[in-house]
């Protein structure tokens, strides 16, 4: 099982790292522009948020959009390229079970989201002068939300029947959820309304953890963060399981 | 000798309400070189794929070496090796990759599959290719790439559905010798093909499938010797003489080099050939005109 598992881990590296032009270098890039707009260029005239620069408060929430967008990005698109190609019938054939894979490309997408993220991290480092609270909680948040948007990804690919299918719920669903999950400001400045609309939004309590790992303040406690992401990845697993099982767009 | 493959009253009924297999029994013995004939949609990929796992089925019973498919799934995955019709790898995969990760799907270990994947890219040709992707080879070369991957988990039974489609001549011949050695190590070989000499050619036993259920299950001799006639194309070396009148069979003159024999069931081709030769007409070339199982293919599934 362990062999099974790896081959697929060290397939899924290969893929990724094989395009790194498309795959790692494009975020990091992206992320310093960020930077440099709405850190650089807009934060001094936006002033102090949750009590720190508008720059430092923005770049936990930058950071693990780049993770959740490129988790997501890895599974969903390697995933349905094997439906795509048929090369999912190698998998079938073999004598792997469902977990197996789905660990596979879960940690595939594991893997792409904290390379993406510690590059973008190690490029900030040299523009800013990174504060760090909690390591620890810096890297559990790291992993679990890479774990949760490979699900989801994986789950998307499951369903995709075209490559619209692949990118409809990312531009639709997922960047509305992470503009909206307080990446960019503190919930706190909103009106009372969508402040309790925005508990709604599991990425809201990915990025104040995050950032809590970061600045050492959040609006909502660490623990009800870990528990959201926990219980969200236990549920998606538990979907993406029965989905494969039953052989949803894999099998007649 | 106990049976490779055991399928007890298999149907598959597809969400379209299309019945791609009504019951179908088939037994195939261990160490068989066993042919699985039928026109397209005849329900032959249907079979195929259940037993692999890639389909579900909607009702009946596959044993495998004794094993039953629903109790030890895994167990009978790694008896089995495919090669399907369809191209089904990653395309940007390098060749070398595309087999050791199969094999680490099958819990070999990387030196291990390595080392058995140079011997299998040497017997199939493709080892100077090794390190290309899957997207650069030819038709041909990429069937043989699944014929190596296919064969990677060292397989007790090799499923080949349509093995030859795309392979040129010499090719094909290269392939048949590899999958005769194979078999006569004791590989139980399934094959289906649209080329009907290439089951008369490699295969003992058939099962001649149509529109999901199996018609004829026999011995390759046995089904053979059902064909009534025998058309052969003779041809010589020299200009032909004329031909007699009276001969206990039919032959008529195609051009000054060549005659169109035809010799009804029992007739010897060397009892033939030396009447005709005592008429002062050598034969240096005979082929057959029409394949033999072509056509009673086509007597059978046509009802006849």
């Amino acid at each position: 099982m362990w062999i099974q598992y790896k081959t697929i881990v060290i397939r899924e590296i290969l893929r990724f790292s094989r395009i790194w032009v498309q795959t790692l270098f494009p975020p990091i890039t992206t992320t310093l522009l960020y930077l440099l707009i709405f850190g650089g260029l807009m934060g001094e005239r936006i002033g102090n948020m949750q009590g720190v620069d508008y720059l430092h408060f923005i770049i936990p929430g930058i950071i693990l959009m780049t993770v959740i967008q490129n988790s997501y990005a890895n599974t969903v698109a390697s995933f349905f390229l094997a439906k795509f190609n048929h090369s999912i019938e190698e998998l079938l054939v073999s004598p792997v079970s469902y977990w197996v894979i789905l660990l596979g490309y879960v940690s595939g997408g594991v893997a792409r989201g904290l390379t993406v993220g510690l590059g973008v991290l190690i490029a900030v480092s040299f523009f800013v002068d990174l504060q760090i609270y909690s390591v620890f909680i810096i890297f559990i948040i790291f992993l679990l939300t890479a774990v949760l948007f490979s699900l989801a990804g994986f789950i998307n690919a499951i369903f995709a029947q075209s490559f619209d299918d692949i990118s409809i719920v990312p531009t639709f669903i997922l960047m509305p959820m992470i503009y909206l999950g307080g990446m960019f400001y503190s919930i706190e400045i909103l009106p009372e309304f969508w402040q309790n609309l925005s508990k709604f939004n599991p990425i809201y309590y990915m990025v104040d953890g995050f950032r809590m790992g970061f600045l050492g303040s959040s609006t909502t406690g660490i623990v009800e963060s870990i528990m959201v992401l926990l219980a969200m990845i236990v549920l998606l697993s538990l979907l993406a399981l029965y989905l494969l099982k039953r052989g949803i767009n894999i099998k007649t | 000798m106990s049976n490779a493959l055991t399928i007890k009253a298999l149907s598959k009924i597809y969400a379209n309400d299309f019945h791609a297999l009504k019951g179908i029994d088939l037994s195939i013995k261990e160490g068989d070189f066993f042919a699985l004939l039928g026109s397209n949609g005849a329900g032959k990929t249907t079979i195929i794929g259940i037993i692999c796992g890639l389909l579900e089925k909607t009702a009946g019973n596959i044993s495998v070496l004794g094993l039953n498919q629903d109790s030890s799934a895994y167990e009978v995955k790694r008896l089995i090796g495919l090669m399907p019709q369809e191209f089904n790898f990653n395309p940007f995969e390098p060749i070398e990759e595309i087999l050791i990760n199969q094999a680490g799907y099958h819990g070999i270990t990387r030196t291990h599959a390595k080392a058995y994947a140079e011997i299998l890219l040497k017997r199939v040709e493709l080892w100077d290719k090794r390190l290309d992707v899957a997207k650069s080879l030819s038709g041909g070369m990429k069937r043989r790439l699944m014929l190596a991957r296919a064969l990677i988990h060292k397989p007790k039974i090799l499923i080949l559905d349509e093995p030859s489609a795309g392979v040129d001549i010499e090719i094909r011949r290269s392939m048949w010798a590899f999958l005769r050695e194979l078999n006569k190590e004791g590989v139980t070989i399934i094959l289906t093909t649209h080329y009907l000499e290439e089951a008369e050619s490699l295969c003992r036993n058939i099962a001649i499938v149509d529109n999901g259920e199996v018609i004829e299950q026999t011995s390759m001799k046995r089904l053979l010797s059902k064909v009534s006639q025998q058309t052969l194309i003779l041809e010589s070396g020299k200009k032909l003489p004329k031909i007699p009148v009276k001969l206990e069979f039919s032959v008529t003159q195609l051009n000054d080099y060549s005659l169109e024999m035809v010799l009804e069931s029992g007739t010897s081709i060397t009892q033939a050939l030396q009447t005709l030769g005592e008429h002062g007409i050598s034969i240096d070339h005979i082929r057959s005109a029409q394949n033999r199982l072509e056509t009673l293919f086509l007597n059978l599934t046509s009802g006849k």
